[in-house]
């Protein structure tokens, strides 16, 4: 998998794509945090539109990433969710922390 | 239940083979022709199921990790997945959704997302023995 990280102005949008599991979870963490920490956001924006598998190290992601955010005062939205992995997200309950959207079905 | 068709695989307990147990056990059922969400559920437990045998069971340590997969007259496929680890002293509680041991980048969820996407998740282990997690679920494929 692999994390494309956008800056503008105050926002952070990451492009998540690939599968995402506890290997390659841990492989990507760092620069996703490397860049709330020197930009501190107020919006963290992440996208899934291109990720094609999820399991609960998804969750783990989002739920650490959150958390960061919340130590820069920023927001957290989770954006282009495939059907299984909000599935997956709506199960942890993710949305009483931020955003959380489907892929919009053409 | 008459077994029509089984698979073993071993492998290392490392997670760069996350992804091809749960590949591979996509690959030997798809004889059963399951549609896209079935696939992708069963690729979902089976993560989860490897992951806490090589976060939680072996520590992130070397091992190895017993994959079985059976299938059954009736569609319905089994999913043995064993270690040799660690094992878990209360079962109940390691199954409590939100209850992790790994700290805070596991959700905790991973035995939730096995029953939500299984149709029967059991565990037996034993503390310093291992553990071993077994899934079931009926294939229903296009006939849905």
């Amino acid at each position: 998998m692999s994390a494309k990280i956008e800056y503008k102005q105050k926002e952070i949008r990451v492009y998540l794509s690939g599968e995402i599991d506890h290997h390659s979870a841990s492989l990507i963490r760092a620069s996703i945090d490397d860049a709330i920490i020197h930009k501190k956001p107020s919006l963290l924006i992440m996208d899934f539109g291109e990720v094609s598998f999820m399991d609960s190290s998804g969750i783990g992601l989002v739920m650490g990433r959150y958390k960061l955010m919340k130590t820069v005062h920023g927001r957290i939205r989770v954006e282009n969710l495939s059907p299984s992995a909000y599935k997956v997200m709506v199960l942890a309950g993710l949305e009483r922390l931020g955003e959380i959207k489907q892929k919009e079905v053409v | 239940m008459n077994c029509t068709n089984e698979m073993r695989l071993i492998m290392d307990s490392k997670s760069i083979n996350e992804g091809f147990s749960r590949v591979a056990v996509a690959s030997f059922i798809a004889c059963l022709d399951p549609n896209i969400e079935e696939l992708t559920d069963i690729k979902t437990a089976v993560s989860e199921a490897v992951t806490n045998a090589i976060v939680h069971g072996y520590k992130e340590k070397e091992g190895k990790i017993y994959i079985t997969v059976s299938l059954f007259e009736n569609n319905i496929i089994r999913i043995k997945v064993r270690d040799k680890g660690v094992g878990i002293k209360d079962i109940e509680k390691a199954m409590e959704p939100l209850f992790t041991t790994a700290g805070s980048e596991r959700a905790g969820l991973g035995f939730a997302v096995m029953e939500s996407f299984m149709d029967k998740v059991r565990v037996s282990s034993k503390p310093d023995c291992g553990t071993t997690v077994c899934l079931e679920k009926k294939i229903w494929g296009k006939r849905i």
